[in-house]
């Protein structure tokens, strides 16, 4: 569970009120929307940047709970596929560590709103453990 | 004779405009200033905040926040290269973290957008806190054109701008 200690940790995390729910299949993290998330007034739709952030948040909860150290993992590239706008409701995301090599973790990561086969974004990455 | 390449966002091209933050919730909350926006490219500034930190230990900013800076430039770009306003969506966006952004620095991240086609937007991105020269992190992004029928967020923001001066 050391990836959920650290998320109280990190600030950025506090910030956008992120949390971990102990679900079925794993840890699920849950973005509570708020209306600063807002980046589209128009759809209305959370910003594609907090989107993408709380994907890679997901994943570094993964590459935590299989990091040796409790040093929080580097990102060393991430990358995001946008699938549905994220409207103006809570979303949630879950995290796969596809391979956990010596250094590197590569860790896969989808987020949902209301129907987990319904995805609003794909995110894939690699981190320094 | 070639044709001038007409730009919906010209008469908002230039330094310090307020109307791409003010009326974006998300990007003001964060504090953003944009420094530039021209033809095919913008610039903006994300002021060091300890609530953006991602390790503490290092005090270094979340690499997701960089997301966020870079996927706004990116939108902004892409508005600034359209002849007229569209709706616009991410698609894709991949960011390689060169190295870490130094504490307390602004962080400053820059957008062009080098391709426009019927349908999608191609940028190249960097984010950096010294020098361009140094970047700390690099960044890809596709981005759809229409992708719904609704208004240019970008738009909608200048025109509250104007409707509600702050």
């Amino acid at each position: 569970m050391r990836g959920v200690e650290a998320l109280a940790h990190i600030p950025y995390a506090r910030f956008l009120g992120v949390h971990v729910e102990e679900g079925e299949h794993g840890l699920v993290c849950v973005l509570p929307f708020r209306d600063d998330l807002v980046g589209n007034v128009v759809l209305p739709a959370i910003h594609g940047g907090v989107v993408g952030a709380f994907l890679e948040l997901t994943a570094l909860v993964a590459a935590l709970t299989v990091a040796d150290s409790d040093r929080v993992p580097k990102p060393i590239t991430f990358s995001v596929d946008y699938l549905r706008s994220a409207g103006p409701r809570d979303t949630r995301g879950r995290a796969e560590v596809v391979k956990r090599g010596r250094r590197i973790a590569n860790v896969r990561v989808l987020a949902w709103q209301d129907d987990p086969a319904k995805p609003v974004a794909a995110g894939i990455g690699n981190f320094l453990l | 004779m070639t044709d001038e390449p007409k730009f919906a966002l010209a008469p908002f091209f230039g330094e310090g405009r307020r109307e791409f933050i003010e009326h974006i919730p998300h990007v003001k909350r964060l504090g953003m200033e944009v420094l530039y926006v021209g033809p095919y490219t913008a610039r903006i500034k994300l002021p060091f905040r300890e609530e953006l930190i991602g390790d503490p230990v290092r005090r270094v900013v979340f690499g997701g926040v960089i997301t966020t800076l870079l996927d706004h430039a990116s939108g902004l770009a892409v508005s600034a290269s359209l002849p007229e306003f569209r709706a616009i969506a991410t698609l894709d966006l991949r960011i390689d973290y060169l190295r870490a952004a130094v504490p307390d620095r602004d962080l400053i991240g820059e957008s062009v957008c080098y391709k426009v086609t019927h349908h999608v937007a191609f940028i190249r991105a960097s984010a950096w806190d010294d020098s361009p020269d140094d970047p700390f992190a690099t960044c890809h992004a596709s981005f759809m054109l229409g992708a719904n029928p609704g208004e240019n967020a970008i738009a909608r923001a200048i025109r509250k701008s104007v409707e509600e001066p702050s």
